[in-house]
């Protein structure tokens, strides 16, 4: 089976070549049979890279040990469902599944423009199999996902405990897909250059894959956040790791593409910009995939070894190059054909946020890189931290929230300075009431965390505003009542309202963001049974201890051998308060393969996971992690009684002591505990932005065919001017 | 002031406003930035009151937990050096962390010892993608 | 490899060859009885009906995009953005530029339908 998964790839690399030259001959010589045949490799790209993941993915499930990256990632005891996501926990099959991913993005995006842009498409199509065809070389030549070992061991190394988690099995596919969906706009803006073709079918094409990437990508990154926050045991969602910023500086070019494209729609302008960002958001796409796998930064993620750097290097080099090149040789058909009408427009708001947009990811750049560009410049290498992020950061993310309240307001093309004036009162009123409201309640000590929420009620106010007079207007011009009137609004303006939505998302987004990282109240408790101390508002009291053994009673069903924690009481104001909740963290400890640690020892010696035990709620979340004391002298002694007297078959039963001592007579245990105000609206921020870019995305009815001729339709209404 | 000149010189103002905020960002990461020493350098250079990245591996037999406070000692992680720095950490310990694993940790040298800086520690997924042993284990 | 992967592989391989090739394949019957010269005239032909399909499927993309500018500048209008005097002007201009787009197209012979006028 391994063979046929490795000659899938072989077939694959040759597929590949063939797509590229047969692509390239048919665009050069005009040949459209050629092009149609390069087109139709990725199809054929797509269903290879198909069987050999299915291949790899049965592997998984029956437990083929002679794979060696089954061995390595999976075990018999790793529960079915985080088996089958250990495909993507390693090297290889991560890779595997971006080029698997690519294939399958790259095939919707050729047949969706099957019958247009034939030129543009057959470029694009030569530069996507160029992208895949790099990926399964590494797989053929440096990370082979189907190297097997005869024989087979008898059992696998199990999957990392720390990636037993549900959003383990949705994250990676997510985001992924956000990367390699970066490289599609990357392709057509490549192709639309080569072919001389930047023009009004493209934008629309490019529009929904930019679109796809974007949403991809946010959603990716908010599961990568969520994760962070829920089940690692730091208690924080963002860290401003290297692997984090990766991918949020392609996800920030994104955004301004999105809006900088509507400019180029509208008024011709902007050209170089937005092939510009296009191709920048492409290879930041691939810069971000190829930190993570290099180790060239250090970062949570160490995901490889040296090896990969160098063709990494190599690409991202070509991809810079060309680009850059490609801009600077076409730059005569990118003239802008118009100018910006006036300042007092929607258009001049967009550019600022591009500039906002753009100046974020510069600043993200050179902080991710800087341990780099420090060593390069200085020989010394030096990292910045998160403060000094969160110092350029924050301002910027300020402003764009901002932006984000304004732009509603203002017409297109060129707005009416006395409408406009009056049009900011609502929002400006809102953002007051915020204000007072807030200096009422006594928050008067975080300036920044006070002016983000300002911010938001000015995108609250101003998108209200939008809502309230254009179902007014369709009240007027339908008569529908009210509730109608908003559905049959966002329902026939689609992208302007679904937008409003977004942008609405991101401010509450912010508002979580500003209100757990300004007002949090973090504490590491030291606490045995019965004690219990105060945090801030809340008395958090240990009640009593908690232990479960093997993969049968755990419940989040993860495969530990043994899990020990604690319950805790938590109350408002001190002991005889009102009970507010109760928390039942824990610390799972796994299996390792270490002969050394004895038979009782190996059962429970390696990796410790904490399961953190959260009380989400509107106003806050109350996070807490245990930290059990596994040093204490009464627990290691059984430990150790039990490597000398049990043989491995019954060394569980040294566990069971194990446990019951640990309930008898339960050490002190460290806590982290937080508690984050706010910190739920992030998600439903998210969830907002999702929706909204649902509705704007979503495609409307066809309208039924008018007997009347446009051309009279568009006549008619010159003459009533 | 015709539009064409207003356009340009519009342009000049937001170039030199952009030139001047990158310039501000970069000289104040060199000033803000820690520099990223092993356990070998940072006993040969460190200086008291500056904070420093520490890169190594947890040396074995170190961890040892006084209530709030994680002592433990870095190595370098080549192992060439025979320097083991001790310090004392407070904060968020990561799940990974353990005798062995690669850690990132900042600090300060304050007099004779070296402090950990608050939530400071990163522990390194241990890397799978080193050939690892997998037959290692008996199942008898 | 054993009997059964070899064949799924040669299945396969079978597979990919003749998904990637059928277009050769027609191109090549398609022209199998014709002279070369009617041939480059047919290719030359071909090809300027492609790069009229091309021009018109830009030009109707382009109208879908200035249809959708008048409706947004109406939206606008409507909700208060801009004055009776600010809207007109913007209408008639834009109402201007979509005739151009029109009479381009009329040339690649859409004549005045609708097109599919799909909102995206």
């Amino acid at each position: 089976m391994a063979g046929l998964g490795f000659a899938c790839l072989l077939l694959a690399l040759a597929v590949c070549a063939y797509g590229i030259g047969a692509s390239l001959y048919g665009v050069r010589t005009g040949r459209v049979e050629f092009s149609e045949s390069g087109r139709r490799s990725v199809y054929a790209l797509a269903g290879l890279l198909t069987v050999a993941t299915v291949v790899l993915e049965i592997a998984f499930l029956r437990n083929n040990f002679s794979f060696n990256t089954v061995a390595d990632t999976s075990s018999r005891t790793t529960p079915a469902n985080y088996r089958a996501a250990a495909l993507w926990s390693s090297q290889e099959g991560s890779l595997l599944l971006w080029a698997w991913l690519l294939s399958l993005w790259s095939s919707l995006a050729l047949f969706l423009t099957r019958k247009r842009m034939r030129d543009v498409a057959a470029y694009a199509t030569a530069i996507l199999l160029g992208f895949d065809g790099f990926f399964v070389s590494l797989m053929v030549f440096y990370a082979n996902p189907f190297q097997t070992t005869n024989p087979a061991p008898a059992e696998g190394v199990g999957l990392d405990p720390l990636l037993r988690f549900p959003t383990m099995m949705i994250h990676p596919p997510i985001l992924y897909s956000g990367y390699t969906l970066c490289t599609i706009p990357l392709a057509f803006g490549m192709g639309a250059l080569l072919a001389r073709r930047v023009d009004a079918d493209w934008i629309k094409a490019i529009r929904r894959f930019a679109f796809a990437a974007w949403l991809f990508l946010g959603m990716g990154i908010l599961l990568g956040a969520r994760w962070s926050y829920s089940e690692l045991g730091w208690g924080g969602y963002w860290g401003w790791d290297a692997v984090e910023n990766a991918s949020l500086m392609p996800w920030l070019t994104g955004t301004a593409f999105l809006h900088s494209l509507m400019i180029q729609e509208k008024r011709g302008m902007l050209k170089v910009w937005n092939v510009s960002l296009v191709l920048a958001t492409g290879t930041l796409a691939i810069m971000g995939t190829f930190l993570v796998r290099s180790g060239v930064l250090n970062s949570i993620h160490a995901f490889g070894g040296q090896t990969l750097g160098v063709p990494f290097v190599v690409l991202i080099g070509t991809l810079i190059g060309g680009s850059i090149y490609l801009v600077v040789s076409r730059r005569d058909m990118l003239r802008s054909e118009h100018r910006l009408d006036s300042l007092l427009s929607r258009e001049s708001i967009f550019l600022a946020n591009n500039l906002v947009l753009v100046a974020l990811c510069f600043v993200i750049f050179w902080g991710t890189y800087f341990p780099l560009i420090s060593e390069a410049l200085t020989g010394q290498e030096a990292s910045v931290g998160s403060v000094w992020f969160d110092r350029y950061t924050v301002p910027l993310a300020l402003i764009l929230v901002l932006l984000s309240g304004i732009g509603p307001v203002i017409a297109w093309r060129r707005a009416t300075l006395a409408n406009a004036r009056r049009n900011f009162l609502a929002p400006l009123l809102s953002a007051l009431v915020v204000l007072v409201v807030l200096l009422a309640a006594g928050v008067t000590q975080k300036p920044l965390a006070l002016v983000m929420f300002c911010c938001a009620g000015f995108v609250l106010g101003s998108v209200g505003q939008e809502f309230l007079r254009g179902a007014r207007a369709r009240r007027a011009m339908a008569g529908e009542a009210p509730p109608r009137a908003v559905l049959a609004l966002v329902k026939r303006n689609r992208r302007r309202y679904g937008g409003y939505i977004v942008h609405l998302g991101i401010a509450v987004l912010f508002v979580g963001v500003a209100g757990s990282s300004s007002f949090q109240h973090a504490a590491e408790l030291g606490l045995s049974p019965g004690q219990s101390t105060r945090v801030g508002a809340y008395t958090v009291r240990y009640v009593r201890p908690t232990a479960t053994i093997t993969p049968k009673y755990d419940e989040a069903h993860t495969g530990s051998t043994l899990a020990l924690g604690a319950e805790l009481d938590v109350t408002k104001g001190g002991p005889k308060g009102p009970h507010v909740t109760t928390l039942d963290p824990s610390e799972g400890f796994y299996a390792s393969q270490e002969a050394s640690q004895g038979s009782v020892g190996s059962l429970i010696g390696g990796q410790a996971v904490s399961h953190v035990a959260i009380d989400p709620g509107v106003t806050r979340d109350i996070w807490t992690a245990i930290e059990p004391n596994m040093e204490a002298p009464n627990l290691t002694r059984i430990v150790k009684a039990g490597n000398e007297k049990l043989p491995p078959d019954i060394a569980l039963v040294g566990i069971g002591y194990l446990a019951r001592e640990y309930l008898k007579h339960p050490p002190q245990a460290q806590f982290h505990f937080e508690v984050s105000p706010l910190v739920m609206w992030i998600w439903i921020g998210g969830m907002i932005v999702l929706g909204g870019a649902l509705i704007a995305i979503w495609p409307a009815p066809s309208v039924v065919r008018s007997r009347v001729s446009a051309r009279a339709r568009v006549a008619r209404g010159l003459s009533r001017a | 002031m015709n539009p064409s000149r207003k356009r340009t010189v519009r342009l000049i103002v937001a170039l030199t406003a952009a030139v001047l905020l990158a310039s501000a960002l970069i000289y104040t990461s060199f000033s803000a930035a820690s520099p990223a020493l092993t356990p070998s350098q940072l006993a040969r250079e460190a200086q008291p009151g500056h904070s420093y990245l520490v890169t190594g591996t947890v040396a074995a037999g170190s961890v040892h937990r006084e209530g709030p406070v994680l002592n433990f000692a870095v190595e370098d992680r080549s192992g060439e050096g025979e320097t083991k720095i001790p310090l004392q950490y407070t904060g968020t310990v990561p799940d990974p962390f353990h005798e062995g694993r690669e850690v990132i940790v900042t600090v300060e040298k304050q007099g004779g010892r070296y402090i950990g800086e608050r939530n400071s520690l990163i522990t390194k997924c241990p890397s799978k993608y080193k050939t690892a042993p997998a037959s290692e284990n008996q199942n008898s | 490899m054993s009997l059964p992967i070899a064949i799924v592989l040669v299945l396969l391989v079978a597979l990919v060859v003749w998904v990637v090739s059928a277009p050769l394949r027609a191109a090549a019957a398609g022209s199998a009885d014709v002279s070369s010269e009617a041939e480059r005239a047919v290719s030359v032909e071909a090809e300027q009906q492609r790069d009229a399909l091309r021009e018109r499927q830009d030009l109707e993309a382009a109208r879908e995009a200035k249809y959708r500018e008048i409706r947004d500048a109406e939206m606008d209008f409507r909700t208060g953005k801009l004055s009776a005097e600010d809207y007109e002007a913007t209408d008639a201009a834009l109402r201007a530029e979509a005739l151009e787009i029109l009479n381009s197209l009329q040339r690649y012979g859409e004549g005045g339908s609708d097109g599919d006028g799909e909102e995206r």
